[in-house]
């Protein structure tokens, strides 16, 4: 007689753990169950990511680095797995050395996106970039894995903590990845993830009032428009980024700047 | 801090001696009976058929009337400055672009006196700041961003920016001409083209920079200058012509505009309201902190959105602090916004004056303890007495709400954690003071503020080449320095 596998349970991602939906809702998606995730998952995961953010931001840049770099590694020993919810494995390893060139950035965003300010007296003034808190995530539909680490990492990396609503067909990378974030040595709540139906769950976290960021770049263009309406509610920053790109000006619209000023004197 | 704890806040007012009227000549400015609206160059009737009178705060007195533009009037300014972008601005060589610039950033200084009475006679705000403050630091933002005009790839390394077209630009009534200059300049420089509409209120310095423009010999349609209230304002807003638009001003509007531009796919930059946290450490040097207060609150009559409205004293120093204060708030002069000697001015309108009233009253209705020092307010005009709240609860309106006036109120704090959690206890996040002689307190308090500007043992300080704008409801997008062009540009990947 022949082993039966034990299959897996796919769950939410929220502070860390991986909850069902409270709704006790799933869909089918990949041929898998996943979770629904409802409105209390979604004002439970913006909690998570707004407890994890003094930890997260508060952090060195260094640790950050190796934190996000640690992630790397986690994926990599996942490729296989997370080959098989994506388009394979050129895509997984496009992803892999993506979350290493952004976790690169952690000790080199000050420098690059800041500065000191030659103001006209006498005064030492400069400006460092800051995390700009909870940011919350429409996930591309495609590339799976690709476009949601596109978005995620210059989140992270910033010092942000973020709420990803998966898409609804592809859920299964957002997933995976889940589980690789769990390994990494990531604090509980920097990553959160929400499987279901984001034209359910996006609209909820535009209008949130602990949400400081939307990333819409997985949003389709009819659904932008409201869910921008609603991110008026706080004076949301909306991004719209790239869903395969790669660069410090991702990172930048995620970060504030901050300018401090002191006089000089004896 | 000995020598007022031995006299006690029941001490005599320090000046019992009357200054001299020291007036600023009236007569350098010559306003213009009609302002029409400048588009394309030239001045023009409003399609409209209808126009207002800005007059001074101070007395009331008429100053000119000024046109009331509809959106048909938005719509050729629009038009414009698209003509404008398109024929010869987008193509003009940088360099060129910056000498434009740097001629505007002379005529400024050349006319600064003429300019700063006349900010101050359509605004009321004192001749002293008008003239040390507004003036030079418009003229330096046109200076700082000139020289970027032709070195903006050296900004954004690897990104080719590349100018966004025409931009609309809506500016608010406390320092019109310096945020004319914070907004105009750095489009200009990015090689965008402007349609810009001055508060209702303050519409002359605009009117008379049109006039600068065309000393400068400003390619017509660069600038565009429409005046009127909000409805104006909402027809820009609404303009489908813009490629860009950026907001000074309230944040109910600031929030209303981002509504409106939802789904249009066009930048957007806002700086909005305050509520800073003026934090006192009972290590400060007093009298300076004292100064910093009273210039974060009674700068510019409190309308300034990074007013260091709400003052947080460590407990043990609160005292001999506000009896400091209070004696202090008894030598400022409050009058003629024409008298070199003022040191506060006339409110900005009567719709103001009743705004500030009216959360005045909803202090004392909560409880809080007024102070107010003596001094004889003019009969005509819109006037408000340098207010201290004492005693104010974190919930209470004047501790929450911008006031946008010379209200303080006073809270207390023990820890530094405690200053920290009170100071971002609140929707805006646009700047913070700090005061204490301690480095590393500094540092520690200005990396955990959630505020866009941190100042320390200073405040209210501006330059072109320093950033400003705000975290949260503050607004988002910066002006000044490297990352403020950004609000101006497009990147070609």
């Amino acid at each position: 007689m022949s082993r039966l596998p034990v299959r897996k349970t796919y769950k939410l991602y929220i502070g860390g753990a991986f909850p069902r939906s409270e709704s006790g809702r799933t869909y089918e998606a990949e041929g898998q169950n996943v979770p629904r995730a409802s409105r209390k998952d979604a004002r439970d995961a913006v909690r998570a990511a707004r407890g994890a953010i003094a930890k997260w931001s508060g952090a060195t840049a260094y640790n950050r680095g190796q934190v996000l770099y640690r992630m790397a590694e986690m994926m990599e020993t996942r490729a296989s797995d997370l080959a098989a919810v994506c388009s394979g494995e050129a895509e997984v390893e496009r992803s892999i050395d993506r979350v290493v060139w952004y976790a690169g950035w952690a000790d080199k965003l000050a420098q690059v996106l800041g500065g000191a300010n030659p103001v006209a007296g006498p005064y030492f003034n400069f400006t460092i970039p800051e995390p700009t808190g909870v940011v919350a995530i429409v996930a591309p539909p495609e590339p799976a894995l690709e476009g949601l680490v596109s978005r995620l990492l210059p989140a992270l990396v910033g010092g942000n903590t973020a709420v990803v609503a998966a898409s609804r067909d592809h859920p299964l990378a957002a997933v995976e990845l889940a589980e690789a974030v769990a390994t990494s040595d990531m604090p509980g709540g920097v990553v959160n993830i929400l499987t279901g139906d984001p034209a359910e769950i996006a609209p909820i976290l535009a209008g949130h009032m602990d949400v400081n960021a939307l990333d819409l770049t997985g949003a389709d263009a009819d659904s932008a428009a409201e869910l921008e309406r609603l991110a008026a509610e706080n004076v949301k920053r909306v991004v719209r980024g790239s869903a395969t790109g790669q660069s410090v000006w991702e990172i930048e619209p995620l970060v504030e700047a901050k300018t401090v000023w002191h006089p000089i004197g004896v | 801090m000995s020598e007022i704890e031995h006299r006690g806040p029941a001490a005599p007012a320090p000046l019992e001696w009357e200054y001299a009227p020291a007036p600023e000549a009236r007569d350098i400015v010559a306003f213009r009976e009609r302002y029409g609206l400048y588009i394309g160059g030239d001045v023009v009737d409003p399609r409209s058929g209808e126009w207002f009178t800005t007059s001074s705060p101070a007395d009331e007195s008429p100053l000119a009337e000024v046109a009331q533009a509809s959106g048909e009037d938005v719509g050729l300014a629009v038009g414009a400055a698209r003509a404008a972008y398109e024929d010869g601005w987008s193509s003009l060589r940088p360099a060129e672009r910056a000498k434009y610039l740097f001629r505007i950033a002379r005529i400024l200084q050349e006319r600064s006196r003429e300019l700063a009475v006349a900010e101050s006679l359509d605004g009321g705000k004192p001749i002293k700041e008008s003239r040390d403050v507004d003036l030079p630091l418009a003229a330096a933002h046109f200076f700082y961003h000139a020289g970027w005009a032709d070195k903006l790839e050296y900004a954004f390394p690897n990104r080719n920016p590349r100018p966004l077209g025409v931009a609309g630009q809506i500016i608010p009534w406390n320092f019109p001409l310096l945020m004319l200059a914070w907004k105009v300049a750095p489009a200009l420089a990015c090689g965008n083209t402007v349609v810009l509409k001055p508060a209702e209120t303050t519409p002359l310095t605009a009117l008379m920079f049109a006039d600068v423009c065309h000393q400068a010999e400003l390619p017509a349609g660069v600038v565009n200058i429409v005046t009127g209230d909000g409805s104006t304002g909402a027809e820009l807003v609404r303009n489908e012509g813009l490629d860009k638009v950026a907001f000074t001003g309230s944040t109910d509007v600031g929030k209303a505009i981002q509504r409106e531009l939802a789904g249009r796919g066009i930048p957007l930059t806002l700086e909005l309201g305050g509520k800073a946290a003026n934090i006192v450490f009972d290590d400060c040097a007093l009298d300076q902190a004292v100064e910093g207060i009273v210039n974060g609150i009674y700068f510019n009559q409190g309308h300034v959105c990074c007013a260091g409205s709400r003052l947080l004293v460590q407990e043990s120093i609160a005292e001999p602090l506000i009896a400091k204060l209070k004696r202090r708030l008894q030598t400022l002069r409050v009058g003629d916004p024409l008298d070199k000697n003022t040191d506060v001015g006339a409110i900005n309108s009567r719709a103001q004056l009743e705004k500030i009233r009216e959360l005045v009253a909803s202090g004392e209705a909560d409880g809080a303890e007024i102070y107010q020092p003596p001094c004889v307010l003019p009969e005509r005009g819109y006037w408000f007495a340098p207010t201290v709240f004492t005693n104010v609860a974190q919930s209470s309106r004047i501790a929450t709400e911008e006031i946008f006036g010379p209200v303080l109120s006073v809270l207390t704090f023990r820890t530094p954690d405690e200053a920290v959690e009170k100071a971002n206890n609140t929707p805006y996040g646009l700047s913070a003071g700090v005061w204490t002689e301690k480095g590393s307190r500094i540092l520690w308090m200005a990396s955990r503020l959630r505020a866009g500007v941190v100042w320390a043992n200073t405040f209210n300080r501006f330059d072109p080449a320093s950033p400003f704008g705000g975290y949260k409801e503050s607004g988002f997008g910066r002006e000044g320095g490297r990352h403020g062009l950004e609000a101006y540009l497009r990147f070609d990947k």
